[in-house]
């Protein structure tokens, strides 16, 4: 690659046409290469950002984004107003929530202790049978979660032998938190241990055999050596993961509902697929989305800015 | 002192490998329970549907079943089409994206790797991607299932480290020579990644073969529609119309499979990838840190 750098002053409209013809010589099998890349960028990404715009409008599709009628919030304040919104906003914090405070420890815990294995063949072994739920469709997961919640199914096997009652354990609303919830767990634990794992593959042995010769023992050693240790990589995706704090998917609620559970299962993205693509309301449903995404921005920005103040640690 | 605290550490290891082996048993446990099942007798399981350590009974009669069932086999076929377009589709934007944020000294580089990274931050959400799919004709056609998800931000990511690890003397040498970049990329950088390549294509071959939602939405015809839509049909909304009489034309024999078809089903159709993954395992972690190093 050519190694000398761009001139930089004087700035001239002469010397800057200069300089991308000089770059455009060299580099034009480059710039060939990335606009396949940008074109399908532009299409599938930018195009559909720029088609948010309906959020604002009548959108009607044969009139078109250009033809529809502008109706400024009327789509915001429809939801706001909506008798769901509350029940919407419950549901999607509690599921997030809930999933935050058992999910993300989880694969730290998971780390901490395939850590502690000694026996490599033990622990390459346990690892990959850990990821493999992560390989099962959701489809699949939910479709066993189905079968093995039946009243005579796995699950009530279990909970009878235990000395429980049997029901159709999806059909109690009570209940449908904490099969998401554990069933996420099942299916990621094992998957988001990986980056844990890495993390614990950088700290510095020696801080160990310190350790070792002032007596810690190995739980002490996990406490005060590998947990710290850990805390950047815990730091930069307790971020991201708050980041999406809103975004509860909708794929496995989809899957997993029935009208009994709707009031505690029906979260803000089964609303925007029910009302944008089963009613085809889709100003409406793009409103919503979109409120869904800056309510997201917001708590992303928090989190950044207090893990900044805290731990000096942040994405941005 | 001493020895106080290693029989601690004793139990402690005592305890941790339990745990380990109780993880194992119910991570595992539910693929096992469904290859029993799909073993079963149809009766017999029915009849008991519940905890089981092997088959009830013992026909291999589902599988003869699913691998004859007009839905099953069109959903094997479509999702295996979309597969043979989609991945050299995938793997093309990708390495293309990721050579070109590897690279060097160039003047816009900076505005387009930000074009390319805003991406993965924000986008239009669920009902303008829908609209704008259907406006260009993507519908109903498994082209609208190939095309929309061509190219993943995060694997190029993945790809893009992996180039930059490699030294620069190898693409410089390759000027001299006389070769332009599309034949560096594909004849040096290309073969040199390629456990890399390995991954990203296994994380879109899964993403593509586990994919429901887009099928559900674009696809009309039960002809078209992929392998987990079908199992969908089966497993979720429990639709014995799929192996009875109407569609399949010969009723009876699927009527005596109705359960253990669906389990029969839901391993032809995982356990290839289950297959696949472990021997790429080795380089998920590269993968993994990378994706979420990058911020």
């Amino acid at each position: 690659m050519a190694k000398q750098r761009l001139p930089k002053t004087p700035v001239s409209v002469a010397s800057i046409g200069k300089a991308i013809m000089k770059d455009y010589k060299r580099n034009k099998f480059k710039y060939l290469i990335v606009l396949p890349v940008i074109i399908y960028l532009l299409i599938f990404a930018y195009k559909p950002m720029y088609g948010v715009i309906i959020a604002f409008q009548h959108y009607k599709p044969f009139l078109g984004i250009d033809g529809s009628k502008w109706v400024g919030f009327d789509n915001f304040i429809a939801f706001f107003n909506d008798v769901y919104f509350f029940r919407l906003l419950k549901n999607t914090f509690s599921i997030s929530l809930l999933s935050i405070l058992f999910g993300f420890p989880a694969p730290i815990f998971l780390a901490l202790l395939l850590n502690e294995i000694k026996n490599a063949r033990f622990k390459r072994v346990v690892q990959t049978i850990s990821y493999m739920p992560y390989f099962i469709s959701i489809v699949v997961v939910c479709g066993l979660i189905k079968a093995f919640s039946q009243t005579d199914g796995v699950f009530n096997d279990i909970i009878f032998a235990l000395g429980g009652e049997r029901s159709n354990l999806l059909s109690v609303k009570e209940n449908f938190y904490p099969i998401y919830i554990l069933s996420g767990i099942w299916q990621s634990i094992g998957w988001d241990s990986i980056i844990y794992l890495a993390a614990l593959a950088g700290i510095d042995q020696e801080q160990y055999e310190a350790a070792r010769v002032d007596g810690a023992g190995r739980l002490k050693q996990m406490l005060y050596i590998t947990l710290p240790g850990l805390l950047p990589t815990i730091t930069v995706l307790f971020i991201l993961r708050m980041g999406g704090v809103l975004n509860v998917g909708y794929e496995k609620i989809l899957l997993l509902y029935q009208p009994l559970t709707y009031e505690v299962a029906d979260v803000i993205s089964t609303y925007v697929f029910r009302k944008g693509i089963v009613e085809a309301n889709y100003s409406f449903s793009t409103a919503v989305g979109l409120f869904n995404s800056v309510v997201n921005i917001f708590f992303l920005m928090v989190t950044n800015k207090l893990s900044k103040k805290l731990n000096h640690t942040s994405l941005f | 002192m001493k020895q106080k605290q290693s029989k601690g550490d004793r139990i402690f290891t005592i305890l941790n490998t339990l745990f380990m082996l109780v993880l194992v048993i119910i991570t595992a446990y539910p693929m096992y329970h469904v290859l029993c099942a799909s073993f079963s007798n149809n009766t017999e399981l029915v009849a008991n549907p519940g905890l089981a350590f092997w088959p009830k009974g013992f026909t291999t009669g589902a599988y003869r079943l699913a691998f004859q069932h007009p839905l099953i086999l069109s959903g094997f076929k479509n999702s295996i089409l979309i597969l043979i377009f989609a991945l050299p589709l995938n793997m093309l934007l990708t390495l293309f994206a990721a050579y070109f944020m590897a690279s060097k000294n160039l003047m816009f580089k900076k505005v387009i790797v930000f074009v390319m990274m805003f991406t993965m931050f924000f986008g239009g959400g669920l009902i303008p991607m829908y609209l704008n799919q259907r406006s260009l004709g993507l519908y109903n056609n498994l082209a609208a299932l190939i095309i929309p998800g061509a190219l993943s931000m995060f694997n190029a990511i993945i790809c893009k480290t992996a180039i930059e690890n490699l030294p620069d003397s190898l693409s410089e040498s390759a000027y001299i020579d006389g070769a332009n970049d599309i034949v560096v990329l594909f004849r040096i950088i290309a073969p040199l990644i390629m456990p890399t390549i390995a991954v990203v294509l296994l994380y879109y071959a899964v993403g593509h073969w586990n994919n429901w939602f887009h099928a559900s939405i674009f696809i009309e015809d039960n002809k078209l529609l992929p392998i987990q839509n079908i199992l969908r049909s089966l497993l979720i909304m429990n639709q014995d119309a799929l192996g009875g009489g109407e569609l399949s034309g010969n009723g009876d024999r699927f009527d005596s499979y109705t359960e253990t078809i669906k389990y029969a089903a839901i391993i032809i159709t995982t356990v290839p990838i289950l297959c696949i993954y472990p021997f790429l395992q080795r380089f998920f972690v590269k993968g993994i840190t990378i994706g979420a190093v990058k911020g």
